[in-house]
């Protein structure tokens, strides 16, 4: 008759409420705050050209318009120390041969990020096709931290 | 088998304990008789709960074994190894009363009871329910069932000790200083739920105690552990006849007393004389 | 001098041999341990339920704190647009963990060490080897499988406590856009750094638990001091090796992902 006290369904209550909220805590960390790793989009990637990529990173936002729409996925340099940058982005954007890319920063001392322009060539860009047309990164913000702050480092480049 | 028969059930051959430099056991050899209460007993401090401890396997012995049925029973310590065969069949056999009671005080003593059949048998769940309840009857602690260790008198929990013992019908109970700070009436008791619990159901009982009076009332056996050896053993009448001078002075310690005391009242009663 | 660094060394190794040892023991005990979700279900209540206020109401002061700090540094560059993923990626990536990690230690560790210590002392732990029962797969395991569950669920909650308490102080008592702060995290934050959090979560909790549960088991075998006093003294080494633990392996970690 008293094998099994009522407090252990009311103990199993609590526990349950808090593994359950505990799931969704960390489900809404990993895919809303941590960038969607978890939800695939159908995306392609596009390379581009740079002359100096002035501490972008993997990881960098690739916009359009100011919308997010990929990611820099990574960097390498090529035969003739050009930078190339590999950006993934999202399959359906269709973009247009000659496309127009450049390295832009958010703010004064933000996160640098890839700026896409779509030109008006009725030829689009194939997966992992060369973009050479683009800007590369003004290195303005290390000049004026250096200038306003004396020896404050790019902050890019400690991410 | 035949010969597992033939040997004791329990048995220790030339086991030595020591704590750092300290030896507590320096050389005891002793056998359990089957079906039987044995007593040990002895001053305090001498590593009676020690030999006890070694045979139920929850201390290493650093020479000599413990042997059940004749098998060395292998006792390792805890974290380093899972025990052996022997020492596995051991404890699905054998019992222990510990002198605090050693009751798990997050539970209930319903659940205190149920713990080695839920944990260590695979009995189906109404047969541990039956059993439960019966040990609970028959220490007389239905009503308590859903109280806590802490929310019980001292003798309480001695009895949920002993239902929890014999919970598992053993074939060995170990008992150590099953009386220990229980008043004269309690420690009667005590000894007579022994003997009468060992007469049902047939269990070698070991136990150790200071009570010299109850042990040679109570039990079938007498062993003396003095200086980490055993000095003395054998049945309660040979206790009470040999000429040992270690075993004479436990046994005449009372009227050692009474004739101390006698004759302090009598140097008293002299120098009021003298007054 | 030099013998006496060198057997402290030596007694350094073979104690965090003991406790690789026993918390490998802890985790295998599991396998064959019966009825382990209902002491699962009470170690992750104890653990998890019972120290939700604390965690939440750190968290919250913990992102208070950085807000307030954060914004007033930030807005002399004009840069307070920088908050969000500074707020973010401090808690995410190193305050979460090691704070949550550490707040479970004070409430939850030393409690674990301190019962455990106890049953020691009176000989529970001895009466559940005589009754054939692994005092590893009763009390061991179910503390240390509670702690995978507990600590990276504890971590999440921290974090976004704390980017809460980040907003609250920079949006609503400070006067920065709140669309700002959201999505600048929301750009800022990586999978990377959530990954980061989470492994620092699962060290930090199997590393302080198996340590609160060895200091615990082992109360007996502290020279020096017996009784209550070894159960109170097991419970304070628990407490301080387990924050130097998780700092220590914070670094390590630290050092080994980015």
């Amino acid at each position: 008759m008293q094998a099994t006290p009522v407090k252990y369904t009311r103990l199993d209550l609590a526990v349950g409420t808090f593994v359950l909220a505990g799931l969704a805590a960390l489900v809404f960390l990993a895919v809303k705050i941590g960038g969607g790793a978890l939800v695939a989009v159908d995306t392609t990637t596009v390379r581009a050209r740079f002359t100096n990529l002035g501490g972008l990173a993997p990881g960098a936002s690739v916009l359009i318009a100011g919308v997010a729409v990929g990611q820099v996925e990574k960097v390498e340099l090529d035969e003739r120390y050009a930078a190339i940058a590999t950006l993934r982005v999202r399959r359906d954007l269709k973009l247009p041969a000659d496309t127009f890319a450049a390295i832009r920063s958010s703010g004064l001392i933000g996160d640098k990020n890839i700026t896409l322009s779509p030109g008006s060539d009725d030829k689009l860009l194939q997966p992992n096709e060369l973009i050479t047309d683009t800007e590369s990164a003004v290195d303005l913000e290390s000049l004026i931290s250096r200038f306003a702050f004396g020896g404050v480092k790019d902050k890019a480049d400690a991410k | 088998m035949t010969e597992s028969a033939k040997a004791p059930l329990l048995a220790t051959r030339s086991l030595v304990k020591r704590f750092g430099s300290q030896v507590v056991l320096a050389d005891v050899t002793l056998e359990v008789p089957r079906g039987r209460v044995l007593a040990i007993i002895g001053k305090s401090g001498t590593g009676k709960s020690v030999l006890l401890k070694c045979l139920a396997g929850v201390l290493v012995p650093d020479g000599g074994e413990v042997l059940f049925e004749g098998h060395p029973l292998g006792a390792t310590a805890v974290d380093t190894a899972p025990g052996t065969e022997t020492l596995a069949a051991f404890r699905r056999r054998c019992s222990y009363l510990f002198q605090g009671n050693a009751l798990l005080d997050s539970l209930t003593a319903w659940e205190n009871v149920a713990l080695p059949l839920e944990q260590a048998t695979l009995l189906p769940k109404t047969e541990i329910h039956a059993r439960v309840r019966e040990a609970l009857r028959r220490l007389e602690l239905e009503t308590d069932a859903t109280r806590y260790p802490s929310q019980m008198s001292g003798g309480m929990q001695k009895r949920l000790a002993l239902a929890r013992a014999l919970v598992t019908r053993p074939e060995i109970v170990l008992f150590d200083e099953p009386t220990a700070g229980l008043d004269p009436l309690r420690r009667n008791a005590v000894f007579a739920l022994i003997a009468h619990a060992q007469r049902e159901f047939g269990f070698t009982a070991v136990v150790v105690t200071h009570d010299l009076p109850e042990a040679l009332a109570a039990c079938d056996h007498l062993a003396l552990l003095d200086q980490g050896r055993i000095r003395f053993s054998g049945t309660p009448a040979e206790f009470s006849t040999t000429a040992d001078p270690v075993v004479a002075s436990f046994r005449d310690s009372p009227a050692a007393l009474a004739k101390n005391i006698a004759a302090l009242r009598a140097g008293a009663a002299l120098s009021a004389d003298l007054g | 001098m030099l013998s006496a660094l060198g057997q402290s060394s030596l007694r350094i190794v073979s104690e965090a041999g003991d406790l690789a040892r026993f918390t490998f023991r802890g985790f295998y005990s599991a396998v064959g341990s019966r009825r382990l979700g209902r002491r699962l279900a009470r170690s992750v209540y104890e653990q998890g339920v019972r120290c939700l206020p604390v965690i939440l109401i750190v968290g919250v002061f913990t992102g208070l704190v950085l807000g307030l700090q954060a914004y007033h540094t930030l807005n002399r560059f004009g840069s307070s647009g920088l908050l969000g993923p500074l707020v973010a990626l401090t808690l995410i990536r190193e305050l979460a963990p090691v704070l949550a990690a550490l707040m479970l230690v004070g409430q939850a560790g030393s409690a674990l060490t301190a019962e455990i210590g106890i049953q020691r002392n009176s000989e529970q732990i001895d009466a559940l080897e005589t009754m054939g029962i692994d005092p590893f797969g009763f009390l061991v395991a179910p503390r240390l499988l509670a702690a995978l569950i507990v600590f990276p669920i504890m971590t999440a909650f921290f974090s976004l406590v704390g980017l809460i308490g980040g907003w609250l102080s920079a949006c609503i008592l400070l006067p920065l856009a709140g669309n700002v702060y959201w999505a600048s995290i929301d750009n800022a934050v990586k999978a990377a750094d959530v990954s980061e959090c989470m492994v620092k979560a699962f060290v930090f909790g199997a590393l302080t638990i198996a340590l609160c549960c060895h200091n615990g088991f082992n109360a007996h075998r502290r020279t020096g001091a017996t009784g209550a006093r070894a159960v109170s003294a097991s419970t304070t080494r628990a407490v301080v090796f387990s924050s130097i633990a998780v700092l220590a392996a914070d670094y390590l970690i630290t050092s080994l992902l980015v």
